[in-house]
């Protein structure tokens, strides 16, 4: 009999454990033996007539401010937690503000890690909607609850930042096993907080979206559907409305690489994302469209690519104090394995499905 | 433990094969015709209707339990799954398949009440 593992306490850092090395990650995920043709991602695009992936420009610079979190998520692809200390320094803050001023990149992603935890998070936000940008909060929801950290619901408002929380169920079962113990009552809680100040509902201009991700080794259910029941289940028990849901893939990389390991799920899982890979998905997966900063200033095609330290490659731009906006925009994406759980079924990206109309 | 009597490799060794579930559509191979309608029906039958697949699903993985079909309950815990059921909706459509069957079993007592009655003193 299986028993479900509990919630881990510290990140795999911490604990020292050899799958915290980004290296080791892709080298497990290479070692999985794929049905032929499909082998790597690249031969999937190459297949599908879609070879090489490039940019389409940049619509979105996706700060990542750290790895500071107040949470030990179970599937987390940061390996973030209350043990990480890297945290944006104010230089390469103004950096990014710099190259927002210099470009009409029209929206900012802010995320971490807990990003409200950054000693950047305000500068960053004040800043770039002082540039008239979009601003969005990934937001854990439970920092908004914590000591030194209920101002944030007002700020966001204040500012007009979009949120975008997690919240893998609208029930408390699946979203404590995968987040921890009490997350769901807090992040209910955190949710009327938002609702009260006008978040989710009409007229307001405060946009509030919900992120949702597979608890398990399965792929996520239709967004349009999930979305649906999600607004029934939640305004009837707890009275809460918000804007729109995104259903998001969990990547095989970092804590959740570790858990499909631990449990014998990985072979079957990418073989899954394999099988289920979609062209029509990949014309909308977040590399893109999107350009992610690292706490350093270091670029790269997407937060995945991130946390596996695949920077920019191709020859494009490495760093922020390179950057150069034409020769990213159109830059060649850095692909590998990982990858296939962007275009698997309706795609998933930042922003959800990708395949969706 | 498999009968001595058997020839080795003899397919009906075990009778229930977890491969059999993915080659499922090799039915087909003969009788072709029907195969493809049944599929066909079946993919219907489980699309969004009145009925949502999230609710469809559920309701598979409940008449899986009845027929006791380790295939069904193997497919529709995973579709219920992916289409954003938590272990407690799980449980408790397992539960109304137990519940129906339990009470199936025990309404025939008003058979047995009565002829009991009838003869009893």
């Amino acid at each position: 009999m299986t028993t479900p593992l509990a919630a881990p306490k510290t990140s795999m850092l911490w604990r020292r454990s050899a799958l915290a090395s980004a290296g080791a990650q892709l080298e497990l995920l290479d070692g999985v033996q794929l049905d032929a043709g499909r082998s790597t991602f690249d031969a999937a695009l190459g297949g599908a007539g879609l070879e090489p992936l490039t940019a389409a420009g940049i619509d979105v610079l996706q700060l990542n401010l750290g790895r500071v979190c107040n949470q030990v998520c179970m599937h987390c692809h940061v390996d973030a937690g209350p043990d990480r200390r890297e945290d944006m320094d104010a230089e390469t803050a103004e950096l990014a503000l710099e190259v927002l001023a210099r470009t009409d990149i029209p929206t900012v992603d802010i995320t971490g890690g807990a990003p409200e935890m950054s000693a950047q998070f305000d500068r960053l936000v004040t800043g770039a909607r002082a540039l008239g940008r979009h601003v969005m909060d990934r937001c854990n929801l439970t920092i908004l609850l914590a000591k030194g950290f209920e101002h944030y619901p007002e700020f966001l408002a204040e500012n007009q930042v979009e949120v975008v929380c997690s919240l893998p169920h609208h029930r408390a079962l699946s979203t404590d096993r995968q987040r921890g113990d009490g997350v769901y009552a807090r992040s209910i809680e955190a949710l009327q907080r938002l609702n009260a100040l006008g978040y989710g509902k009409p007229g307001t201009g405060l946009r509030l979206v919900i992120v949702t991700n597979p608890v398990g080794a399965f792929l996520p259910a239709g967004q349009d559907s999930l979305e649906a029941e999600w607004k029934v289940e939640l305004e009837r028990h707890h009275g809460i409305v918000f804007n729109a849901l995104y259903s998001i893939t969990n990547m095989p990389i970092s804590r959740y690489l570790e858990w499909l390991e631990s449990r014998g799920n990985l072979d079957a899982y990418l073989q899954r994302l394999v099988n289920a890979f979609n062209p029509g998905a990949v014309a909308g997966v977040m590399c893109r469209s999107t350009l992610s900063v690292d706490w350093r200033g270091y670029l790269y095609d997407c937060d995945f690519n991130q946390m596996l330290e695949l920077g920019t490659g191709h020859g494009a731009p490495r760093h922020l104090r390179d950057f150069d906006l034409d020769a990213l925009a159109s830059r060649r994406v850095v692909t590998a394995r990982h990858c296939f759980g962007c275009t698997a079924g309706a795609g998933s990206s930042c922003g959800g499905e990708t395949a969706g109309g | 433990m498999s009968d001595p009597n058997r020839p080795r490799n003899d397919p009906m060794d075990s009778y229930y094969d977890p491969k059999h579930l993915h080659e499922f559509a090799n039915i087909g191979e003969h009788a072709s015709e029907l195969s493809a309608k049944f599929f066909d029906y079946y993919g219907s039958v489980f699309a969004d209707g009145a009925l949502s697949s999230r609710e469809k699903a559920l309701m598979g993985l409940a008449v899986a339990h009845a027929v006791q079909c380790p295939y069904c309950i193997d497919a529709y815990t995973r579709a219920s799954l992916e289409k954003g059921c938590d272990p407690e909706m799980l449980t408790e459509a397992v539960h109304v398949a137990t519940a129906i069957r339990g009470g199936a079993s025990l309404v025939h007592g008003m058979q047995m009440k009565d002829v009991a009655d009838k003869l009893g003193m």
